[in-house]
């Protein structure tokens, strides 16, 4: 401000001191000091009207990532992928709390639909880290090179039930449409999750009760994998979980067994079944368990 | 899109029966500088088809990885590390596209991106075979 104006201001508008102000300045500097984030921030996620932004189950699948973060840096990863990377809010998360190129750890991202692609990218770079993301159908195109080398693997699929002819179409819909029981994209991922995950590559997946997670366990430990529920959410009209699977030598001695006596043990059932309660609707409230 | 992925996408075309490696058509090139770690590079190694990715770096235009199919012994050597480490993570390949071996068929790279995504006439439907009315029954 140039001098008459300042002084004319300084009688006519009550301002406190100088210093109290440039001390007030500096402790709100001091409240913007940079915490570097574990998570992406929403502020800085990027969007398009075509692609799925964050909601409960990206904030579930995070939250699970978060708790069972100890256990991811001891088991040190190399490779990391993400299918389904819609906002690249789950990725650019994962690779906050894991680390990047200085830690040996590598990500990798796809998604169908094309804008989601270019916004996960905008994520990526907005948050400083990076991912290698690839615009394609699951793992389309990398099945036989990066054939068992994925070491953590994440998935928030498509999981509403939906009628088949939604499967597929190509934009937004692609983020939730599942098919019957919303089992369509999930059923289709597993096999594919199987080849791309390592010895002892864990694929951490959001499901939903309607798409019968105990028979999809069933399923995955026929291959080979126990499953553990990391997180879990209750609504009114639903319920959510993130179910981690790994190899489990146990579990494979029990398929070799199974094939060989034509049945799983039974103990080995109950205690995947255990997890999930025989009632279709749930207790109301938000709880996580570990 | 790094080295190391093209080093890991093959075509994904029904009826291709090599598809890897995908040829590289490069029309911008960007390389960044990124923390080098031994750890991970001595990890990859064994999973890395050689021949691809030196054909691919000199395709980005970096000539200087060894040739001769490296040996792991060459995994001591800081200088080998460091060559291997700029192919394989600081080359950037940001538009161009990868064509598959086979078919000619273009995938194109934009922004660091490639484009995998197949036409409804190009991709492989898995037919389960199911046994025949007289196979049942024998």
């Amino acid at each position: 401000m140039d001098d008459d104006l300042e002084v004319h201001f300084r009688q006519h508008v009550s301002i406190p001191p100088l210093e109290v102000i440039e001390g007030r300045q500096s402790s709100i500097k001091q409240g913007f000091k940079k915490i570097p984030s574990k998570t992406a921030q929403i502020r800085l996620v990027s969007s398009h009207p075509e692609v799925y932004e964050p909601c409960d189950d990206s904030f579930a699948l995070v939250d699970a990532l978060l708790a069972d973060q100890a256990n991811l840096s001891e088991h040190q990863p190399k490779i990391c992928m993400e299918v389904g990377c819609g906002s690249g809010y789950v990725i650019t998360s994962l690779a906050l709390i894991l680390g990047q190129e200085a830690n040996g750890i590598h990500y990798f991202a796809t998604d169908i639909n094309p804008h989601a692609v270019s916004v996960t990218r905008e994520t990526l770079r907005t948050h400083g880290v990076h991912a290698e993301v690839i615009s394609t159908d699951i793992a389309s195109g990398l099945e036989k090179r990066l054939s068992g080398l994925v070491d953590v693997m994440v998935v928030n699929p498509p999981y509403v039930p939906t009628p088949e002819d939604e499967v597929g179409i190509a934009g937004i819909t692609s983020a939730w449409a599942g098919g019957e029981n919303g089992r369509r994209v999930i059923d289709k991922i597993l096999p594919i999750a199987d080849n791309l995950l390592s010895d002892r590559g864990w694929l951490y997946m959001v499901t939903l009760t309607v798409n019968n997670p105990s028979e999809i366990c069933v399923k995955m430990q026929e291959k080979g994998y126990t499953a553990r529920i990391v997180v879990q959410r209750s609504t009114e009209e639903e319920s959510l979980q993130v179910i981690k699977f790994w190899r489990d030598s146990d579990a494979v001695l029990e398929v070799k067994k199974a094939s060989m006596t034509r049945s799983i043990s039974k103990k080995v059932m109950e205690s995947v079944l255990a997890q999930f309660p025989r009632l279709p609707f749930w207790g109301v409230g938000n709880n996580v368990t570990s | 899109m790094r080295m190391l992925t093209h080093n890991m996408l093959s075509s994904n075309i029904k009826g291709v029966a090599n598809g890897f490696p995908l040829r590289i058509e490069a029309e911008k090139v960007v390389e960044k500088k990124v923390e080098m770690n031994a750890d991970f590079l001595r990890n990859i190694f064994p999973k890395i088809e050689w021949k691809a990715l030196v054909d691919a770096s000199k395709t980005m235009g970096y000539t200087d990885l060894p040739e001769a199919a490296a040996d792991s012994s060459m995994l001591n050597s800081d200088e080998f590390l460091q060559s291997f480490h700029h192919a394989l993570l600081e080359l950037h390949l940001e538009e161009g596209a990868l064509i598959c071996p086979e078919t000619g068929r273009r995938f194109p790279v934009t922004k660091g991106i490639p484009n995998m995504l197949l036409h409804e006439d190009e991709i492989l439907e898995i037919v389960y075979a199911l046994p025949t009315y007289s196979e049942a029954f024998l």
